[in-house]
């Protein structure tokens, strides 16, 4: 094994640049890293990456799922401050029923405000349409599209996202710029992201991205993000992968109402390892500088795709179990983290096996921290699907390479061929005497 | 009374060389009536006629003879006569009414099935299909009663002489769905899968405008043999015709189900699944192959382990295979190794199996032969195909419909169609 990563490392110039970074600093921070890995994901710091809405139903799907009741707590205070800054009181009464007085009398429901909140919002709302009504009577397009826009933003405020997005969607005929196009597109988005509308999502950024004029690298990242969140939620990684590794370091801090750049990281670099081969590894992702921009935010991806990419499994599977527990609780990738750890995990046993005539399994079992009997299992699996050309020795375990005779197999693919060929056109030949003999008979009868 | 006489001096005097034959048979077509009406009392003048220069007036007074009732004790001597004539008779003379021997034929295997003596009619019937059928490419009437006898006394070797030709011609199509049901049936006890397969599926797909029986219970055998043979069922081609695609799933619910489960590839499952329908097979006698495909699970996982593992123990095959014991999995593994299944060695010493690749090199003057032949084979059934071909393109009924239909559909491709065909 150390002679093939020796051998790869050999060709990768700006590699080894990073590994100059020390293997003692490295090791070191390894250590650190392990120390904290088992830790719980520390809510403020996290809530901190996010505003909005967003902010909360992050908040508050960690407190349906982390199930240890001090971090659901905790989650559920930072989700209570946050709404009393908004206008949601629906989602209010619902978190001060989530909190059951467990968090002392700051955080119980307060019906007075509640009640406050809902009064101001029906005022609002009759404002905005009496406003809206009368631009409707001039006829003056721009106000229209105002009125719109402004009712959407207040049905967002106040949590009633299917009417938000009604009104942005109409906002669409009375745009008169491309400026206003995009500015349409972005708003529903962020309602359909947060409807779980992703056939609307990645719609939407079509639309977005065929505006005439060029969009500013800000708006662009965002409506990369939002497609590669489409994806992700379509199962389809691999084009996830290219959209998060497309996204421009301008994205910074802009879209937090949505995504934040750490999760663009995470979310691109789970995707790319998953689906991309080794060359696409490298040209898109290790050696792409502005995705280096994001990873740099998130060590532990980083880590874990350049020990992907150098074939030390061992640690960049140890990552991504550290990685784990907080990623189940991402409300974006938890559904997608078992299937997207098969995959790579299945991608490292296969790029594990590739180089090697015969493996010895008792050392790849350590490589990939499992018994023997369980990698049996999983090169059983893959060698059924035909994703490894090998067999195993169960009895000296080990693994040999397996060398198809193309000559044999031609001759016994000619043989089936042969016989598939005589089968059908005789049963071919069959059939059309009995079409024809059908045909007769049907023809006799008006002859005479 | 005197007709009859008249008639059997006719046919004495009249059967020499074809023209008084043909002359005859006009005659003993007028006469069809009268020898009916005096069924009973034909018998007698049989022994008057020789059935091998006679044979065409004798198959007439046969015809109307065995048309008539027939007494329990006339039996044995009936039969006897039929056998006796089908072996002699001349094949030019009866091949001028094969309705007539058809009708005589269909007579003696109801006998015979009456008497419940199928395997005396089995050679006689042999004969007789051979005698009525012009070439050996045309399937008879006789074909499906023929295999049913066989079936019957279990003679299925006997049938594969039958079956081994290729049929091309067909008379009537229920005689093609009962021969290739039968057929199918007859390959499946002698355990030729593959062509069993041959014949159902040709079931299967014939063209048909409305569902039949046959087919039916041909698809429920289809399914079960592609089982054991194959291990999956595959779709139906798209030549098949929409009405059987439509409309046999619904019938062979079971059969559907037990697929399903099989390609689940657990054998409790299956069991189960056979459970819950095990009055169906058995009402379909169906049983024993539904059977055999449960015992197929076993040998379809072993093969598979044969693509992943070089070495395995017993006992993981008897895991991996769902076997009770690893003694079971080495009887298994034996099996298959005999029947040529798998390539592999038990080392009963550690109690595992290792196992190898197909040994076969090609290299050999048997499978040198074996291919050449296979290619002389193709290469006579595509001249027949592009012969067939060229004779339906110059086909005029089919140029007509053709014709009219492309009238009717695209009228930009009328032109290309030869105008002197349109014409007829």
């Amino acid at each position: 094994m150390d002679g093939d990563e020796e051998g790869v490392a050999g060709p990768m110039g700006d590699e080894a640049m990073f590994l100059n970074g020390g293997d003692d600093g490295r090791q070191q921070w390894r250590r650190i890293k392990a120390a904290m890995g088992s830790e719980q994901i520390d809510v403020e710091a996290y809530a901190s990456l996010y505003i909005g809405r967003t902010k909360v139903m992050r908040l508050l799907f960690m407190a349906e799922r982390c199930g240890n009741e001090g971090m659901q707590l905790e989650a559920l205070r930072l989700a209570y401050d946050e709404i009393k800054k908004g206008g949601d009181s629906h989602l209010y009464r619902e978190v001060a029923g989530k909190i059951a007085g467990r968090l002392g009398p700051q955080y119980t429901l307060d019906q007075a405000w509640a009640d406050a909140i809902d009064r101001r919002a029906e005022q609002r709302k009759d404002k905005l349409d009496n406003e809206l009504n009368g631009y409707r009577t001039n006829l003056i397009k721009e106000s229209i599209r105002m009125g719109y826009n402004d009712l959407g933003d207040f049905y967002y405020a106040h949590g009633q996202l299917g009417d938000a997005f009604k009104n942005y969607v109409r906002t669409r005929d009375y745009c008169t710029t491309s400026k206003h196009i995009i500015q349409m597109c972005l708003n529903v988005i962020l309602v359909s992201l947060e409807l779980g509308q992703f056939l609307h999502v990645s719609n939407y950024v079509g639309k977005a991205e065929q505006t005439p004029e060029s969009l500013d690298s800000i708006t662009a990242a965002k409506l990369r993000c939002a497609a590669g969140l489409a994806y992700l939620e379509a199962k389809k990684y691999k084009l996830a992968a290219r959209k998060f590794l497309e996204t421009g370091p301008e994205l910074g801090n802009n879209y937090t109402e949505v995504i934040a750049p750490q999760d663009v990281a995470t979310y691109g670099g789970l995707c790319a390892l998953a689906s991309f081969d080794r060359t696409e590894l490298k040209n898109k992702v290790i050696d792409n500088i502005n995705f280096r921009n994001f990873l740099e935010l998130v060590p532990e991806v980083r880590e874990l795709i350049h020990d992907f990419y150098a074939s030390r499994y061992a640690s960049c599977l140890e990552y991504l179990e550290n990685l784990k527990p907080n990623l189940l609780l991402d409300i974006h990738l938890h559904d997608h983290v078992e299937a997207l750890y098969t995959q790579i995990r299945h991608k490292a046993i296969i790029q594990y096996t590739h180089p090697f005539s015969s493996v010895d399994l008792h050392t790849m079992a350590g490589a990939f921290k499992t018994n023997v009997s369980g990698l049996e299992k999983e090169l059983e699996a893959l060698i059924t699907d035909n994703q490894i050309q090998a067999r195993i020795d169960s009895h000296n375990k080990i693994l040999y390479a397996r060398h198809a005779d193309q000559r044999n197999a031609t001759f016994q693919r000619v043989r089936q061929t042969g016989v598939e060929f005589e089968r059908d056109v005789k049963a071919l030949l069959l059939r059309a005497n009995l079409i024809k003999h059908e045909y007769n008979q049907r023809a006799a009868p008006r002859k005479v | 009374m005197d007709s009859v006489e008249a008639l059997v001096a006719h046919v004495q005097a009249l059967s020499g060389n074809p023209e008084e034959v043909s002359h005859l048979h006009s005659l003993l077509k007028q006469s069809e009536d009268s020898l009916r009406s005096q069924a009973s009392r034909l018998f007698p003048f049989l022994e008057q006629l020789d059935p091998s220069k006679h044979s065409l007036g004798y198959l007439y007074l046969l015809e109307a003879y065995s048309s008539g009732p027939l007494l329990e004790e006339q039996a044995s001597g009936y039969l006897l006569t039929v056998v006796e004539f089908i072996d002699s008779c001349s094949a030019e003379q009866i091949r001028l009414a094969p309705d007539k021997f058809t009708s005589v034929c269909k007579s003696f295997k109801d006998q015979v099935m009456q008497l419940e003596v199928a395997i005396r009619g089995v050679a006689p019937l042999r004969t007789a299909i051979r005698k009525l059928q012009t070439s050996s490419e045309h399937l008879t009437t006789l074909h499906p009663d023929f295999l049913l006898l066989c079936l019957l006394s279990k003679c299925y070797k006997a049938g594969l002489s039958i079956l081994d030709d290729d049929i091309f011609e067909v008379d009537q199509p229920r005689d093609l769905f009962l021969y290739c049901y039968y057929g199918g049936m007859i390959n499946i006890g002698l355990k030729r899968f593959h062509k069993a397969l041959e014949c159902l599926h040709n079931v299967v797909t014939a063209p048909m405008t409305s569902l039949n029986a046959i087919a039916v219970e041909a698809f429920k055998k289809y399914v079960l043999v592609s089982l054991i043979h194959n291990g999956q069922v595959p779709s139906f081609p798209k030549y098949t015709s929409g009405t059987a695609q439509r409309n046999l799933k619904n019938y062979t619910q079971p059969y559907t189900d037990l697929a399903n489960c099989y390609a689940t590839g657990k054998f409790s499952e299956l069991e189960t699944s056979i459970q819950t329908n095990i009055e169906k097979f058995q009402a379909d006698n169906n049983l024993g192959l539904v059977r055999q495909v449960l015992s197929s699970l076993y040998k379809r996982n072993i093969q598979r382990l044969t693509q992943t593992y070089l070495t395995l123990s017993l006992q993981d095959i008897a895991g991996a295979a769902q076997l009770k014991t690893p003694r079971e999995a080495e009887m298994h593994v034996l099996r298959m190794i005999q029947d040529g299944e798998i390539f592999a060695t038990i080392n009963q010493k550690d109690g595992m199996v290792s196992f190898h690749e197909d040994p076969e090199q090609y290299k050999t003057c048997e499978m040198i032969e074996h291919i050449d032949s296979s290619i002389q084979r193709l290469m006579a059934l595509s001249k027949k195909l592009s012969s067939i071909d060229e004779h339906i393109s110059c086909d005029p009924a089919y140029l007509t419909k053709i014709g009219r239909e492309r009238q009717r559909f695209d009228f930009d491709d009328f032109d290309s169609v030869p105008h002197k065909f349109l014409q007829t």
